[in-house]
């Protein structure tokens, strides 16, 4: 309560100051914080939008992002002057735990975690909204009755909110591993999800015309089963969704608890709130967009497809019969590595499952020291969200130069000694370029298979995460190392070494 | 003609321009994010949108007869506050992350 206690003194004599102005006014005091709230949520507006731009440049991105805390922390401050606020007991307790379960989180979890913590975090994000939603809608203020426009938006916030906490949470359990990441379906499920979502949009409708609990009998009934209904569709809508489709998810989640958000803006008539989740609205808007495509994939196919369910299988499974794999000997494959003079690593889910990003960085120098040069092809749905890939080999200290993206590094393929894939299976499927009947048809793919060599680091014969066979295991230049990616590479150091 | 018009929806239509400005220049300014920080950017955006603390924030200030309100407000505080400190600080951890080849050598 001190620093608040501190700046409404100082806030005082910046009062006494400027007292003359508006002199009109029956509570002058009030007006004037008011006044400097709104500034401070003008400037945290700009602080945030200069925060986002930095990270267009991924030398200015930290920098950025300070300023965009910074711009938080006045906003939080400007607010704390707010004139309703009479007893600061419950704000404290909530910024004080809140901020240690969020600290604790961001040092202690390890960075293979970093889809699941984005998933909660957009839960967090939607609960938020939620609870000012519904505390909105139970106790409107000074105003005497809720209009339908202010019901509008609380519709928007509640219902946004709610089925981006469910959802989230879902993708959190599919991501941590306590809820089945294969898809769970069963016999009209589009139809019952999407029949839960229109009963739950006229409730809405309904309440937009019946805004005011005082009035309309069943305002406050619609009310909280639209609240229900939004949770429940949350859970339906995320089960189907298997484990290799998270990052479009992910990206879909992040800009409904931005419109959310801004919903809440909107209920509130606060500006900040607007922008901020009109920036991580359109922010989780475009990411989607972008994972969709390098899917070929649509939303729709992606929501309501229950992609590697059990029904696009079975027809493809013949093609591969009567086909060889041949697998390779640590010596040989380090042999290979030693002498190449490019080298190009195709890091998949798999590199995160088996968290042995360290042991990539640490071959890769090898090989740099043997004279070689390595660089990184990145696919943007390797992994489960954006960028996964980018941010695990950060953290091993690969420099940030020598990740590529798909369309910077496949021209380059044909030229690399050794393409070396690391728990990737889809992003490197032919069959995606050449066999119409494949289900992942038309996905752009890295062009591993044009590299003079291929060696895949796998566990097993299985199938990716599609369960569609990938021919390119089966070419004559591919060789498999099988075993745990881990410790796999762990002794292709040892061996390269002794090269 | 203006006074007609209900100041409530006045106000909700200068929103909405706020709200689709804002969505366009997120827009201009994420499409040129490049696809190496998609992760950061996604939980800076989620620290930035945990400003809905702001809202929640009066709500449990309240005091007085509004328990309802102080209760759901607290949750909202608590929750948003793990997001903004959560965020912030985890975006600045995976940022610290990243290096140029350059600065590796000694």
């Amino acid at each position: 309560m001190k620093p608040t206690f501190l700046l409404q003194t100082l806030l005082l004599s910046a009062d006494a100051a400027a007292g003359a102005a508006t002199a009109s006014t029956n509570a002058p005091r009030a007006v004037h914080w008011e006044y400097l709230t709104q500034v401070t949520y003008l400037a945290a507006s700009v602080l945030f939008i200069l925060g986002l731009k930095g990270l267009t440049n991924p030398a200015k991105a930290r920098r950025g992002m300070q300023l965009a805390a910074i711009g938080m922390l006045v906003a939080v401050l400007g607010t704390l002057l707010h004139q309703q606020i009479v007893t600061y007991t419950w704000i404290i307790t909530g910024m004080v735990l809140g901020s240690v379960i969020g600290a604790a989180i961001s040092i202690w979890m390890p960075m293979t975690a970093v889809p699941q913590r984005t998933a909660i975090s957009h839960a967090f994000g939607a609960l938020a909204a939620t609870m000012v939603g519904i505390a909105h809608f139970n106790d409107p203020g000074s105003e005497t009755t809720l209009g339908s426009v202010e019901m509008t938006a609380l519709g928007f916030e509640v219902l946004f909110g709610s089925l981006t906490i469910t959802g989230s949470f879902m993708a959190f359990g599919k991501l941590q591993g306590f809820v089945p990441s294969q898809p769970i379906t069963y016999k009209f499920q589009n139809a019952s999800n999407i029949g839960l979502f229109v009963v739950a949009f006229f409730l809405f409708i309904y309440l937009i015309f019946n805004p005011d609990p005082e009035h309309g009998r069943f305002t406050a009934t619609a009310f909280y089963l639209m609240a229900l209904l939004g949770l429940a569709v949350g859970v339906l809508i995320v089960l189907p969704i298997g484990g290799a489709d998270m990052p479009v998810v992910i990206s879909l989640l992040n800009s409904y608890a931005g419109l959310a958000s801004s919903a809440t803006g909107f209920a509130l008539q606060n500006n900040v709130l607007i922008i901020a989740g009109a920036l991580d609205g359109a922010s989780g808007f475009l990411l989607s967009i972008l994972m969709s495509k390098a899917m070929n994939r649509s939303f729709a196919n992606v929501l309501f497809g229950a992609f590697g369910g059990g029904d696009t299988t079975a027809a493809k499974a013949a093609s591969t019969e009567g086909l060889t794999v041949n697998s390779i000997s640590v010596d040989d494959a380090a042999l290979q590595l030693a002498y190449a003079r490019l080298v190009i690593v195709v890091p998949g889910y798999g590199m995160a499952v088996a968290q042995c990003q360290h042991q990539v960085r640490e071959l890769a120098e090898l090989i740099e020291k043997k004279g070689g040069e390595v660089k990184y092809a990145i696919h943007p749905v390797a992994g489960r969200m954006p960028g996964h890939m980018n941010v695990l080999l950060a953290e091993a200290n690969v420099p940030y130069d020598r990740l590529y993206d798909m369309d910077d590094i496949n021209g380059e393929f044909p030229r690399a000694d050794v393409a070396l894939i690391i728990g990737a299976n889809d992003v490197v499927n032919p069959a995606a370029r050449n066999d119409r009947s494949s289900p992942i048809y038309g996905m752009p793919i890295l062009n591993a298979d044009q590299a003079q060599r291929m060696i895949v680091l796998k566990r097993s014969m299985s199938r990716g995460f599609s369960n569609i066979e990938n021919e390119l295991f089966f070419n004559p230049k591919c060789s498999l190392l099988f075993g745990d990616a881990k410790s796999s590479l762990t002794q292709l150091v040892g061996a390269v070494k002794n090269v | 003609m203006l006074a007609e018009i209900d100041p409530e929806t006045v106000t909700a239509f200068l929103q909405m321009y706020v709200f689709v400005l804002a969505g366009f220049v997120g827009y201009q300014v994420i499409t040129r994010v490049p696809p190496l920080l998609h992760t950061p950017l996604m939980s800076a955006t989620n620290a930035i949108s945990g400003i809905s603390l702001v809202g929640s924030l009066v709500i449990a200030g309240k005091g007085g007869d509004h328990l309802t309100s102080t209760i759901l407000g607290f949750v909202a505080v608590t929750a948003a506050m793990i997001n903004v400190v959560g965020g912030f600080m985890i975006t600045d951890r995976m940022l610290k992350m990243f290096k140029r080849h350059e600065q590796k050598k000694p």
